[in-house]
């Protein structure tokens, strides 16, 4: 090797260097200039500014918590005790929660030393340690309170309403009403609203106890009023994830049947004529392009809101990604085996049969299942922007902005659910073409 | 000889028996299994159709007419197309935004949960269950999901869309990613250790060179992806040219030279970005193949 050899071999070994260099530090510059666009283009720093954290704190702390309401209407003096609020939540008549006592004076007991005391004459006492005791009374629309002007910040007052928010719960009066919201752990209700004689009963006591419904033997009793739960919705809920199941599988194994036959029309080793392949190739495009969005939005305007259009949407989609990818596999069939079949006298169609179909099903099959469990997700999805299964009604849930415990339950589900339609998938991707990765 | 021959004539009608025996168990088999899909395909059919607000075989007729009356409206209006196709340019390019920032911060998040999560590779061998299951939950999530929560703390905008879209597709790029890890070559991995390279320079001089062409094959296909989600996001209130498309369908005619627009858009977007990245993928897997 000369001299000059060497010299050429580092001064171009120096360029591939420095190339290298450029892109090692260029990409993430430029990544970075991007990112910097990206922050102003999508206003992060007044994002900051509305993002609002009560929100935020409501979320977190509704997701695995509840409340119960005692509230005395202050017109009448009428006390109603309800989980959440709800009218479906509310305590039967003559029944209240072990942590209120009293007839006359009702006093409510929120744990900690902090106590409460509903008086008559619409007055209210509230004693909270390490502040003293705080007296309200309610006079037409006017609050008139043993406050001094210097209030901490947990406690707001004017003379229209005061909101005292303590650490074991939280008391609102107004004219028209004096609120005392009691916090608890956990998820109220879940098994058995109060209306049900289940409430409160434990599983063995359900399953080896005494009769509870005269009427009704226990087992059958308790799995009904579950099924039945007004506040949970269990039955409508089972529902949902049914539709969004079904959505999927009705639209992925559809799009499969529309999709094969037409994949041999796009492949050209099986259509010689190149305008009806193009033709049929430019439709899969087509009906790819749109997407499920545009179809969901087209769809839903003729078949009304359901199940059955957010499984078409997917079906038409699907058609136009199973198309390409059959195609494809239909391309790389081996010629030989078509051979063998048609010196046995096979007609076209048994050529097809025998000789293509069977070495093409693994590839269709594994695509088909993957589909199977990505559509459900999209079903998830769909069901949102369309009405149907169990994205109806988690978006229902997120837009009342309350129940906050019933979204986390629903994505709760969504995630078992999903994650089961992935073993599912993969279960019978490995019966029916053997291997595991298919 | 006789009893030889008898005796192999024998085996050859066993063998011929059980074949067939085999074949007939097998007809049966993928009968029963056709008959199920059939029943199940049928009468899923049927419930989808009778739980939908309308039927199937009274919209059949009415697919056409929304479309029709798009179509019509948006040609009575055509002079006035070009110019709603700029008005809604922006909405677009927000759209798009969306979908390439968080495919980046995706396969960021995705390439690092990949390389923890691949026996081998991981820096801590014992927390790869850990984080397979993050990818795993991360994956089963659907981007609204996390969208509709954030638009609810954050407001509504991109940003709510972003951060989903970025989770679902750390998620999703994970399990790719590691399936492409697992095959890499370990050898220069050791090569690299034995000269005391920590385990970042391992992973980025040692087992990124070798899948690069994978992974950013894997990366174009979910940005084609997460445009459509994108859009879709935005048509609940993230942003972009989902959420005119809204606007513009809640307003019904008179507004449909909008629509039209916003579709004509929107399919050339996805249109266009698919022929892109799937001439650029092309390249990336052959290149490799030689």
């Amino acid at each position: 090797m000369t001299f000059l050899d060497i010299q050429a071999t580092k001064t171009q070994a120096e360029g591939l260097f420095r190339r290298k260099r450029m892109f090692a530090f260029g990409l993430p510059a430029l990544v970075a200039v991007y990112f910097t666009y990206i922050f102003f283009a999508f206003d992060v720093p007044g994002l900051v500014q509305r993002a609002n954290m009560d929100n935020a704190r409501t979320l977190t702390s509704d997701i695995w918590s509840h409340k119960v309401h005692v509230t005395r209407n202050n017109r009448n003096g009428e006390i109603t005790y309800a989980v959440e609020g709800e009218r479906k939540g509310a305590y039967p008549e003559g029944e209240r929660p072990s942590w209120v006592s009293g007839t006359d004076v009702i006093t409510v007991n929120l744990g900690g030393d902090t106590i409460v005391r509903l008086l008559p004459d619409n007055r209210t006492e509230v004693d909270i340690p390490g502040f003293g005791l705080v007296a309200a009374q309610a006079e037409g629309r006017t609050i008139a309170t043993n406050l001094p002007a210097d209030l901490p910040e947990w406690i707001n007052a004017s003379n229209r309403r005061v909101a005292i928010t303590t650490p074991e719960g939280r008391i609102t009066i107004t004219g028209s009403r004096t609120e005392v919201f009691n916090y608890f752990g956990g998820w109220e209700l879940f098994w058995f609203t109060l209306d049900s004689r289940y409430h409160g009963a434990g599983l063995g006591q359900i399953l080896f106890g005494a009769q509870i419904d005269p009427d009704r033997s226990n087992i059958s009793g308790a799995v009904s009023d579950f099924w039945n739960n007004k506040m949970w919705r269990h039955k409508d809920v089972a529902w949902a994830i049914g539709e969004t199941i079904l959505m999927a599988f009705l639209g992925t194994m559809g799009a499969a049947m529309i999709a094969l036959p037409l994949a041999f029309l796009a492949a050209k080793r099986f259509t010689p004529i190149l305008l009806l392949r193009a033709a049929t190739r430019r439709l899969f495009d087509f009906v790819r392009g749109v997407d499920a969005l545009i179809w969901t939005v087209v769809l839903a305007r003729a078949f009304g809101p359901g199940p059955l259009t957010g499984a078409l949407a997917i079906l038409i989609t699907d058609t136009g990604t199973f198309g390409k990818t059959f195609s494809e596999a239909l391309e790389n069939v081996d010629d030989k085996q078509i051979e063998g079949v048609t010196s046995t006298g096979a007609k076209p169609l048994q050529r097809y049969r025998f000789g293509v179909i069977p070495q093409v099903m693994p590839v269709l099959l594994a695509q088909v299942l993957y589909f199977l469990e990505s559509n459900t997700r999209s079903a998830t999805i769909i069901g949102a922007i369309t009405g149907g299964g169990i994205g109806l009604m988690l978006t229902q849930a997120i837009q009342t902005q309350k129940d906050w415990e019933e979204v986390a339950y629903y994505i709760i589900l969504i995630i078992i659910m999903i994650m089961l339609m992935d073993w599912l998938s993969g279960w019978l991707r490995g019966k029916l073409i053997g291997t595991k990765d298919g | 000889m006789t009893a030889l021959d008898t005796e192999v004539a024998q085996s050859v009608g066993d063998i011929r028996e059980s074949y067939l025996a085999q074949v007939g168990r097998r007809r049966l088999y993928s009968g029963l299994a056709l008959l199920i899909f059939v029943v199940l395909m049928v009468s899923g059919f049927n419930i989808a159709d009778e739980r939908n607000a309308g039927g199937f075989w009274e919209g059949l007729h009415q697919i056409g007419d929304y479309p029709g009356e798009v179509l019509t409206e948006a040609w009575q209006k055509r002079a006035d197309l070009p110019g709603l196709i700029s008005e809604f340019f922006p909405a677009l390019v927000e759209t798009v935004n969306i979908a390439a920032v968080s495919t980046i911060i995706g396969a960021v998040g995705g390439l690092i949960l990949s390389l923890l999560g691949t026996r081998g590779l991981a820096k801590w061998p014992r927390l790869i269950p850990l984080f397979r299951r993050v990818s795993d939950i991360l994956r089963a999530v659907p981007e609204i999901v996390i969208a509709l929560v954030l638009i609810f703390i954050l407001g509504g905008g991109p940003v709510p869309a972003m951060i989903a879209i970025a989770l679902h597709t750390a998620g999703a790029l994970a399990k790719m990613f590691s399936e492409v890890a697992e095959n890499a070559d370990l050898k220069p991995v050791q090569g690299l250790a034995s000269t005391g390279a920590t385990w970042t320079q391992r992973m980025m001089l040692g087992v990124l060179p070798q899948v690069a062409p994978n992974y950013v094959s894997y990366t174009l296909l979910r940005f084609e992806i997460n445009i459509r989600a994108s859009a879709i996001l935005g048509f609940v209130g993230a942003g972009g040219l989902g959420y005119e498309l809204r606007n513009a369908m809640a307003w019904g005619p008179g507004r449909f030279d909008e629509a039209a627009a916003i579709f004509i858009l929107l399919f050339s977007t996805i249109v266009f970005f698919d022929q892109v990245s799937s001439r650029y993928r092309n390249r990336l897997t052959e290149g490799q193949a030689q």
